[in-house]
């Protein structure tokens, strides 16, 4: 388990049985890790996204599974700006995602405020994807620098075709979903069926707030996603969002940050409710913990709080700190916001605490060596 | 000339004190960046503007452009601002 946390980064490593956990970490103490990440096409390489509360943004990496970390020599960052003009600013780099199995050594990281960068030397040095960060409809898609997440605008869940390295998907807190077929040089929002807050048009993009999106490896044509207003399947060619979480029970909603898909299994996804009512606490709804499975694509859930408080939990899962591993049965991996690790060896049955006194927990990747 | 290093940036430079020269502030950091790779941006954001809780002083007295001449027997200090409570 890759841990990364607002006061560091922790390795978690299992035995084969995934009982046991040996802890590797404090890596980089104090800084603001917002995803640590393995390169699925190495096993070795990792990079984390990291800051500190008064430094500018990095990304370490490493290519001993954190033996020794090197920074990037160009991390992410905007263009300068031409004179008289105002230029952005890379305030932290929030979501690293490995490029395709084709393509060693490519990367693509995703930005507050929001950008898109690519790498393609293993994370050592950073350009800016032009097709998207100065797309003609850049600023009425995140809707200027006033919009987003209150800890800042975010460009998330960049996702790459397992069948194809030239389509990509990413989401943008606020901004919506968008889809390039070219490798990032042309983008085409998809929005349709989606909800916003209630009174605003849909129709605004900016209005939009896909708070995870996610595609199934065992049919890449799903997508699945936890949006700031509901739970949503998407299967293509359709451009249509259908709202799966309208089947969740109504005491608990259908609002939360994390969504995760089953590596076999395309009618298979877990989400972690969050309450989203009055002035949005983003706690457990009613203080009690739990996961929600669907094995039906949506069309029904069920609870899964075996081992997890059942009442007094004020905390809640972020958008990448719940994940799932390739085991069978799969092993399913949350952080909480109260810095507590949790396990279930049996997708979401019985949890157990891993660990516990972590800070804030803002991403939690498996990762197979 | 002498550039006193804040804590948090010691993990580049190792040293609490520094040489690194050149006519201007800017000057400056772009040698102490050649010196030590990745140290200016975590100072200084790719629009050129000194990042908000970082502070330079000249001779003891605070700095607010990049501009800023310099010369050989100037003692710049780099601080984290106290905006972390």
């Amino acid at each position: 388990m890759l841990v990364a946390t607002r006061k560091g980064a922790w390795l978690f490593q299992g035995d084969a049985t995934r009982r046991t956990w040996r802890v590797d970490g404090p890596h980089f103490l104090g800084h603001i890790v917002s995803h640590l990440v393995l390169d699925p096409r190495d096993r070795r390489t990792l990079l984390a996204a990291a800051k500190t509360g008064h430094l500018g943004p990095t990304v370490f990496r490493s290519t001993d599974l954190g033996r020794t970390w090197t920074e990037a020599a160009r991390p992410p960052a905007f263009p300068k700006a031409p004179e008289g003009e105002t230029g952005r600013v890379v305030d932290h780099t929030f979501w690293l995602t490995p490029g395709h199995a084709s393509e060693p050594g490519v990367w693509y990281a995703g930005t507050s405020p929001q950008g898109l960068f690519r790498s393609g030397d293993g994370g050592a040095t950073w350009e800016p994807v032009s097709g998207f960060n100065d797309h003609p409809q850049y600023w009425t898609w995140t809707g200027g620098p006033q919009g987003g997440t209150p800890d800042g605008p975010k460009l998330h869940s960049v996702i790459v075709d397992p069948r194809d390295p030239a389509h990509l998907y990413l989401g943008m807190s606020s901004g919506g979903v968008h889809e390039s077929l070219d490798r990032g040089r042309t983008w085409t929002p998809i929005v349709k069926g989606l909800e916003v807050v209630e009174g605003f048009d849909p129709a605004t993009l900016s209005f939009h707030d896909p708070h995870c999106v996610r595609l199934c490896p065992a049919n890449p044509d799903r997508l699945y996603q936890q949006n700031h207003c509901g739970i949503y399947r998407l299967d293509r060619p359709s451009t249509e969002w259908v709202r799966i979480g309208r089947n969740m029970p109504k005491r608990v909603g259908d609002i939360g940050f994390p969504m995760v898909v089953h590596p076999r299994d395309p009618d298979t996804a877990w989400v972690f409710p969050m309450d989203g009512t009055t002035v949005w606490p983003r706690t457990s709804p009613d203080g009690k913990a739990s996961a929600y499975v669907t094995r039906d694509g949506g069309r029904s859930w069920r609870r899964l709080d075996g081992g997890l408080p059942r009442q007094q939990a004020w905390w809640t899962v972020k958008r990448q700190a719940m994940s799932a591993d390739a085991g069978d049965p799969v092993g399913l991996y949350l952080g909480t916001t109260g810095g507590e690790l949790w396990s279930s060896r049996d997708e979401g049955e019985r949890w157990s605490c891993v660990a516990r006194h972590l800070p804030e927990i803002y991403a939690v990747e498996a990762a197979q060596r | 000339m002498k550039v006193l290093i804040p804590t948090p940036l010691r993990s580049y430079t190792r040293e609490r004190e520094v040489e690194a020269s050149g006519p201007t502030l800017a000057a400056v950091l772009a040698d102490l960046d050649r010196r030590y790779p990745g140290i200016r941006f975590r100072m200084v954001d790719e629009q050129d503007r000194m990042r908000p809780h970082v502070r330079f002083f000249v001779n003891g007295e605070q700095v607010f452009e990049l501009s800023r001449s310099l010369t050989p027997t100037d003692e710049v200090q780099i601080v984290q601002a106290l905006s972390g409570g």
